[in-house]
């Protein structure tokens, strides 16, 4: 934990599902921008390309049998990150709307002046953050902020934001609990992690459109993600958490793995 | 002994000649089995005694008995399905985690091959179609 960033073994979780086109320029992008974070690209079941190009890209491939969406990439990638003993884990999407330049800055914030667990890269921090969101869609991102601020007992503006950083005490309770459903990546965990009393901080970042564009602007579209975000953040605030996910491996064996790895 | 007694006894029988097959030939565990035994043996019973039926329904207040029937009926069928939604759920968290670690499996296999100096996984146990 002390010692400057430098000493930090850091893991850099890119979730790619069907990125052949996006994957190559984004794993070049973090190699050039952070030469000395371990990489790790989770194919989450591509029927394309998307692990051979990860593959000569010089990336270290984990690929999943088949899709889990990206939940079960996750908490595989977090699962690898807390076997292998890394001090953080970083989640970049592979379609490279996560500028990994902002990542010094995350880093930094992880276990600084107000102790964080995991510092989330959120748009819409500032008033001239270029992205903007509408109607219905816009809506849900706000009650999700607010209800999550609440909870967290912090300001987050954007927790839909999958650009997140967590230290060794974040990447072992998401090694166990992480979900794989609607949402559950990125509103869900926040509950949990808030839940587990460990402390989330935000820091502004700017994101950019995606390489393959597929963002919908239909606003029945929009109304629809309002109501699946509504349900999930329900879902997620009643849940009896972690009873829920008994059949997982336990917090504890994976930690045994570990400690187990680190003392061969 | 009316059609109806002899359409009730024969559709039972066979749910419970059905159900022990099954059991027997290992295509259906115990703890299903037992449900279902014990809804075939209450059809049976239905079937058998349909005054019984008559006179629950009298007791409770209802003028048409088949409305008790079609009542627990579809009682019991909302608990086994709710069951099964359960059960499927527990299956797809298992499955999602032997996916999670065979996949973790799989990336460590091929570095330990590429550290004993085997072949390099440039194209690997990808059985997946291009």
């Amino acid at each position: 934990m002390s010692g400057g960033p430098s000493r930090h073994r850091v893991l850099i979780i890119v979730p790619a599902w069907n990125e052949q086109d996006a994957i190559t320029g984004t794993i070049r992008e973090i190699r050039a921008v952070v030469p000395d974070a371990d990489l790790l690209v989770i194919d989450d079941g591509s029927v394309d390309r998307t692990a051979q190009r990860a593959r000569e890209a010089g990336a270290t491939v984990c690929p999943l049998p088949f899709n889990l969406g990206v939940g079960g990439a996750m908490r595989t990638g977090y699962r690898y990150a807390l076997r292998h003993g890394y001090d953080a884990a970083v989640q970049i999407d592979a379609d490279g709307q996560h500028d990994p330049r902002y990542l010094a800055r995350l880093l930094e914030r992880l276990d600084g002046h107000d102790k964080a667990d995991i510092v989330v890269g959120a748009r819409f921090a500032t008033p001239d953050d270029p992205y903007k969101v509408r109607g219905p869609r816009r809506w849900a991102m706000v009650l999700l902020a607010w209800v999550l601020s609440r909870l967290a007992h912090t300001r987050l503006t954007d927790v839909t934001s999958g650009f997140r950083v967590s230290n060794r005490r974040a990447i072992s309770v998401f090694a166990t609990h992480y979900p794989a459903e609607y949402l559950g990546d990125t509103v869900e965990s926040l509950v949990i992690a808030a839940r587990a009393g460990l402390v989330i901080t935000q820091e502004p970042v700017t994101m950019r459109a995606r390489v393959a564009g597929r963002a919908s602007h239909s606003p029945i579209k929009a109304t629809v993600y309002l109501f699946r975000a509504i349900v999930a953040l329900l879902l997620a605030l009643v849940r009896d958490w972690p009873s829920q996910l008994e059949e997982g491996t336990s917090e504890e064996a994976l930690v045994d793995i570990a400690t187990g790895e680190v003392g061969r | 002994m009316s059609g109806v007694t002899i359409l009730g006894l024969t559709g039972s029988v066979l749910i419970l000649l059905a159900l022990f097959e099954m059991m027997r030939r290992h295509r259906l565990r115990e703890k299903y089995a037992l449900i279902w035994a014990l809804v075939a043996l209450a059809i049976v019973t239905v079937a058998a005694f349909p005054s019984l039926l008559i006179r629950v329904s009298e007791a409770i207040g209802l003028e048409v008995p088949a409305n008790l029937l079609f009542f627990v009926a579809s009682m019991v069928i909302m608990v086994l399905t709710l069951q099964h939604s359960s059960e499927l759920g527990r299956l797809e968290e298992r499955t999602r985690t032997l996916a999670e670690e065979i996949a973790l499996l799989r990336l460590e296999i091929d570095e330990h091959r590429h550290a004993t100096g085997g072949v390099r996984p440039v194209e690997p146990t990808d059985e997946r179609s291009e």
